[in-house]
């Protein structure tokens, strides 16, 4: 509980020194040493100002390569060294998928990572890529805002600069230092080989080890979410004291947070960003609220095996975390695209299943992935906007940009297309026999299990109901295409957004215009998001946990 | 110290002559229920997408109607649903349909005016004859004398006569039409009373203003505004979400269990697609531009009434917007050793050949104040010398006694000496108040000053003040010099002033506030200020300017009354304001349609859905019925709303979002739930669907 409390109020505080020292990386117009050095060595010219076009093609090719170079390096991993435990090639599906996956920032695992991956995979692939997808989300998004601030220029910056300044300035120094104090919280740091120990019963257990503290802290920084094990954080040597518990979770929210700091020293008003930090700290809160205190019972299941009901819901739960701890990082790690679980959500009371589906269905905006979170919700701060504007009696405008048909139309891409995506793939997933054959459950739960995969996959989210077999061809190349598709669409939208609003005038502010740093526009923005999320997924939720819940037949 | 001002001259009416027409009145209602039928053509209707889709839906529904009715399943159900989704369609039609009859009303009330007019057309041999009114094109000459009505929009090249324009203004004083300068331009329709003149046609038919606001109102050339291309992407993107969410809903049924019905289905999806301000945005657009006609104001585009929402600055004419039109005597300030009486005796001497508003303000203030009577120049030999540019002064000679009055420093130039000391603080002062004086002088010798003020139109002051909440800037232009405009800036309570304004300075300043990203609206009438008006956002034109300076604009107003400048920013307001009012309600009401259609849907398969069915609608047809029932007579409920237009209020942008969120957000949430739950009731009744 103090936990809870503890760590929503710390995110306000650490929001602003953290944002600051964003808004210094991205708007410094020195370059460091060691940036510098990069630039050689790659042949960068980092003081070119690319238009949204250049902007984006740049996006999509650096995408396109690295995703390539993830799949060789998995499909060739039998062939490369730091291969301890000698896996083999890894199969050509889950290839794809992973490779998706990493590359957009989603981290959806269709695989167990310690019986499946070589470090060199887990390191060069996966957790290299964990800093370079962060990156490129915070690149777009800083894009955005300059989009936002520029006046009637063309261009939105330099991708390149953005994301080698993203890495080495923000991500590598927070994850060093999140990693060393995860190491000292006993978390494994090794290239060595795994464990086999024998028990005091006798029997042989083996444990696996690797390089995990440095990628749980960029997974979790950068929320990508992708565990070096199958358990993810519920796993004791990924999170293993209440220290390294509270670290990792933190972590999740920190930068999401902060960039909305960053947005609002960029367009040079602070309570802009805060409107939207408010606006995501409210729909948190609610998540919170709605999901913990069921997890304080024992499921309608356990009370009819007897276990009174004034016992926790365990079921799936560490004992070391407890309900209250493993409620709050489910919220958390939906709230932002994370997706790393601590407890397994497939095990929550219906209800606590709904604020996390939820929190991923209406797009990842309620922080949500670095960067991807703040352009989501400049999407709905348009639609809010928009009809806000109207409602003044004026042409919508934001930050003093008017908001007009190709700007409407450029968000109505962003936000529809991957809803149309995620539900299309749901739909066809509950009628063929490759898709249903993956349900754990029968019935809701199992529905659950396969709208959940598509909604997170379309959130580059990347947790799951746990209990849905994933590493089939049909779901590792539906749910891949389900990722890209849902990445790079609002990714070109936000580009095409900031291309398109930074050659407009910036209008002068005056009492007839409809004001976006206040209380009412904050309560107005989380009306925009909670109407649209729920009016598109609410049949699909009612088919789901709220069936459930009712089925069960009480309320909490 | 009050002075009661004359009436002036020529007095612009001072409100607009609204014509009042009841909203529902009998003859546009039964005309508009007919076309609401004939607007179910698709071949119109596609160009409203979101009524397009219900019409299609409509059409698959009562498809597969007939299908059933011919195997015999059970249909009073389908039949209702699919009767309710067609009236959807036509209330929609109907708001439209209402909008338009209601604009070609108005319209044609103007048009009847020249709808049988016969020109006498002038041939080049110098003959006459006679051809209908539509024969005319421009550039063709016309001669109209009294009592004939001017068969088309021109310019007079010849002649003066008095023209009753009631029949466009309203406003039953005839006014003065002469060739040359800015008083040249005649509107069709209007009716020579005296004299003649000969006219230049200037628009071919169909062109002229009148031809132009019609076509505007009719629909036929009503092209959609930047702003509503804007706002019918966001709802095409509500269509589109919902209908992937009614798609995959099927697939969703038949995990669960059970197909839902294709009706059904598509009952839900009508619900929730935005039908309301779908149905609605149209009639909202024509509607606006019809308050534009009521106040007697023409718009040449739609594009130009929305851009008066977004203005803000307002460049106000001084003279005839925020003063009076002319200047008047309030006092006279006699030189040291002259008293106030011989002062106003001399001034009114010199002031009786006068003929100038401000001539004979002088005049009456004198004989208000000392009861000098007006004597008749010729029983006093008197010789009048007239005013010119030249001179800078006008007055008598009298006997061998010459009286001059003019501006202080002609008057100095005159005597020959400076102004005594007194005069010339007595001179700042008044320049300083923003009055304006005139010295007079006898034989060389300086009287005193008359003071002049300009009189400000009433209720002028809150207005600003409203404008201001509102967030629009008013700059009032004049050609007064920096002293005067600042002083009745401040009187009037205008936010600033552009001094010593020539065309260019003015052109200058539409340019800089551009510039800024500010959107400008100006009035006009000179052909000077054409320039300016083409270059303002919102250019509204005197009807009594010239012709130059009404094309240039693009509105005319027929009062030319330029105060109402203001009311046009509102009308543009109003109908942003609306429709933002109404798409929030028609997305708000979702809400509940979920609430009443999920339960109900899957009531077969999951039975405990029905604890979401909080209205306790008695049976899932009644429910899904009650929801598409309401989904269409809201539409109808609402077209009194959408042809008046939400209020606008100068409360300030944040009072009025908090306002209109309050009453359509929340109140869009609330009032499904009770009114669907009535429909339910009602339905009871009559026992269906049984």
């Amino acid at each position: 509980m103090i936990t809870i409390i503890v760590a929503s109020l710390l995110l306000i505080a650490v929001t602003p020194p953290l944002g600051a020292y964003m808004y210094r990386v991205y708007t410094s117009e020195k370059i460091g040493r060691l940036e510098g050095l990069v630039y050689k060595a790659t042949g960068i010219n980092p003081n070119t100002d690319q238009s949204w076009r250049r902007y984006a093609s740049s996006v999509l090719w650096f995408s396109v390569v690295s995703m390539l170079f993830i799949y060789l390096i998995m499909r060739t991993q039998n062939h490369l060294p730091f291969n301890p435990e000698g896996f083999g090639s890894v199969n050509p599906w889950v290839s794809i998928n992973t490779a998706a996956s990493f590359m957009t920032n989603t981290n959806w695992q269709a695989y167990g990572g310690e019986s499946t991956m070589s470090y060199l995979t887990q390191m060069l692939a996966l957790t290299f890529q964990n800093f370079l997808s962060a990156a490129v989300g915070m690149s777009v998004a800083i894009a955005l805002i300059r989009g936002f601030t520029s006046r009637e220029k063309e261009g939105l910056g330099n991708f390149w600069r953005d994301t080698v300044r993203g890495v080495i300035y923000i991500l590598f120094p927070l994850a060093i230092i999140v990693g060393i104090v995860l190491m000292s919280q006993g978390i494994t740091q090794t290239l060595g080989h795994s464990l086999v120990v024998h028990g005091i019963q006798g029997f042989k257990q083996i444990i696996a080890r690797g390089p995990v503290a440095s990628q749980i802290a960029i997974k979790q920084l950068g929320t990508n979410g992708g565990g070096f094990y199958n358990m993810n954080s519920a796993a004791p040597f990924e999170s293993s004291t209440p220290i390294s518990n509270f670290i990792e979770l933190f972590a999740i929210l920190a930068i999401p947070a902060a960039i909305t700091y960053t947005f609002g020293k960029m367009v040079g008003n602070v309570k802009q960003g805060w409107v939207l930090f408010a606006a995501m700290w409210i729909l948190m809160v609610v998540g919170v609220v709605m999901t913990t205190p069921g997890e304080l019972h024992a499921t309608p299941a356990m009370q009819a095996a007897g276990i009174s009901a004034n016992q926790p819901n365990m079921e799936g739960k560490e004992m070391r975390v407890g309900p209250y701890e493993s409620s709050l990082w489910a919220v958390w790690t939906t709230d932002a695209s994370n997706g790393s679980v601590n407890s397994m959500h497939d095990s929550y009371q219906a209800l606590g299943m709904l604020a996390p589906m939820f929190n991923i269905a209406v797009g990842e905006v309620i922080f949500g992935g670095v960067g991807s979170g703040l352009y989501g919700m400049l999407f709905f701060v348009i639609v809010a906007v928009f009809i806000g504007g109207l409602m003044v009696g004026r042409t919508p405008e934001y930050l003093g940009k008017k908001v007009k048909a190709r700007q409407v139309k450029i968000v109505v891409v962003g936000i529809v297309l991957p809803f149309l995506v995620c539900l299309g793939l749901t739909a066809v997933a509950i009628l063929i026999p490759q898709g249903l054959a993956g349900r754990e459950n029968l019935g809701p739960h199992g529905f659950s299990e396969i709208f959940y995969a598509y909604i997170s996959q379309m959130g580059n989210n990347g947790s799951a109901l746990a209990g849905l077999t994933v590493n089939t061809p049909f779901y590792t190349v539906t749910g891949a295409f389900d990722m890209l598709v849902c990445r790079f669409v609002p990714i070109l939208a936000a580009l095409a957004l900031g291309g398109s609003i930074a050659v407009e005038k910036i209008v002068p502010f005056t009492a007839g215009t409809l004001r976006t740093d206040t209380r009412l526009f904050t309560g107005l923005l989380v009306g925009v998001v909670v109407i649209i999320g729920a009016l598109t997924f609410l049949p699909g939720l009612a088919l789901g946990p709220i069936v459930e819940h009712l089925m069960h037949g009480r309320l909490f | 110290m009050a002075i009661e001002a004359p009436a002036p001259e020529q007095q612009t009416p001072a409100t607009p002559t609204v014509k009042a027409r009841p909203l529902f009145d009998p003859p546009i209602v039964r005309r508009a229920i007919l076309d609401s039928f004939l607007k179910l053509n698709p071949g119109t209707l596609w160009r409203n997408p979101v009524m397009f889709v219900v019409e299609i839906v409509s059409l698959m529904v009562t498809v597969r109607l007939v299908v059933d009715i011919v195997t015999s399943g059970p249909v009073a159900f389908d039949a209702s649903i699919a009767f309710w989704l067609w009236f959807t369609v036509v209330f929609a039609n109907f708001a439209e349909a209402m909008a338009e009859g209601r604009g070609k009303a108005q319209a044609e009330s103007l048009r009847k005016t020249r709808a049988d007019l016969v020109a006498r057309r002038l041939l080049p041999n110098g003959s006459e004859e006679s051809v209908p009114a539509s024969d005319l094109r421009a550039g063709d000459i016309v001669m109209v004398s009294a009592g004939e009505l001017i068969p088309g929009d021109g310019e007079i090249e010849e002649g003066i006569a008095s023209v009753d324009e009631s029949a466009i203004t309203g406003e039953s004083a005839p006014v003065i039409r002469e060739s040359g300068g800015d008083r040249s331009a005649v509107t069709a329709g209007t009716k020579v009373l005296s004299d003649w003149i000969r006219v230049r046609i200037t628009a071919d038919p169909g062109e002229s203003f009148l031809d132009r606001m019609i076509s505007l109102v009719e629909g036929a050339e009503r092209q959609k505004t930047p702003n509503e291309i804007a706002l019918m992407i966001l709802l095409v993107k509500f269509t589109i979400i919902f209908l992937i969410v009614c798609v995959v809903l099927q697939p969703m049924a038949i995990y669960s269990g059970s197909r839902v019905s294709d009706a059904v289905l598509i009952a839900l999806f009508v619900c929730l697609i935005p039908t309301t301000i779908g149905g609605l945005l149209s009639a909202i657009g024509i509607a606006g531009m019809d308050r534009l006609v009521q106040r007697n104001v023409l718009a040449m585009s739609g594009r130009a009434v929305e851009a008066a929402g977004d203005v803000s600055t307002l460049l106000l004419d001084k003279t005839g917007t925020i003063t009076l039109g002319n200047r008047h005597a309030v006092a006279f300030i006699p030189a040291s050793n002259v008293s106030e009486r011989e002062l106003a005796e001399v001034a009114q001497v010199a002031s009786l050949a006068d003929e100038t508003p401000e001539g004979r303000s002088i005049v009456v203030l004198a004989k208000e104040r000392y009861g000098i009577r007006e004597r008749e120049l010729m029983e006093m030999h008197a010789e009048f010398v007239p005013f010119t540019a030249q001179t800078r002064m006008s007055g008598v000679n009298l006997d061998g006694t010459e009286i001059r009055k003019g501006a202080v420093d002609s008057i100095a130039g005159w005597t020959g000496r400076e102004m005594p000391a007194e005069l010339t603080a007595e001179v700042e002062r008044i320049a300083k108040a923003g009055g304006t004086p005139l010295a007079v002088a006898k034989d060389r010798v300086p009287m005193g000053i008359i003071e002049l003020k300009d009189i400000i139109k009433e209720g002028l002051t809150e207005r600003f003040d409203e404008m201001r909440k509102a967030g629009i800037k008013t700059v009032m232009i004049t050609g007064d010099n920096v002293l005067t405009a600042a002083a009745i800036a401040q009187e009037s309570g205008v936010d600033d002033f552009l001094a010593e304004a020539t065309p260019e300075t003015k052109m200058e300043l539409i340019k800089k506030e551009q510039e800024g990203g500010i959107l400008v609206a100006m009035t006009g009438d000179g052909t000077n200020d054409a320039p300016a008006l083409a270059q303002a956002d919102v250019g509204v034109a005197m009807n009594t300017g010239t012709t130059a300076a009404k094309e240039a604009g693009n509105m005319v107003d027929l009062d030319s009354n330029p105060t109402k400048l203001m009311d046009i920013v509102e009308i543009g307001k109003q109908l942003l304001i609306t429709r933002g009012s109404l798409t929030t309600f028609s997305i708000a009401n979702d809400v509940a349609k979920y609430f009443a259609i999920i339960p109900a849907m899957f009531a077969g398969t999951y039975s405990v859905l029905n604890a979401l069915n909080v209205m306790h609608l008695r049976t899932p047809e009644s429910a899904i019925l009650s929801a598409v029932i309401f989904n269409a007579l809201i539409i109808v409920a609402l077209i009194p709303l959408a042809l008046r237009g939400v209020r606008f209020r100068a409360v300030g942008a944040e009072a009025l979002l908090r306002r209109n969120l309050l009453i359509y957000g929340l109140g869009g949430i609330i009032v499904p739930f009770i009114g669907i739950k009535a429909i339910d009731l009602i339905l009871a009744l009559f026992h269906f669907p049984s």
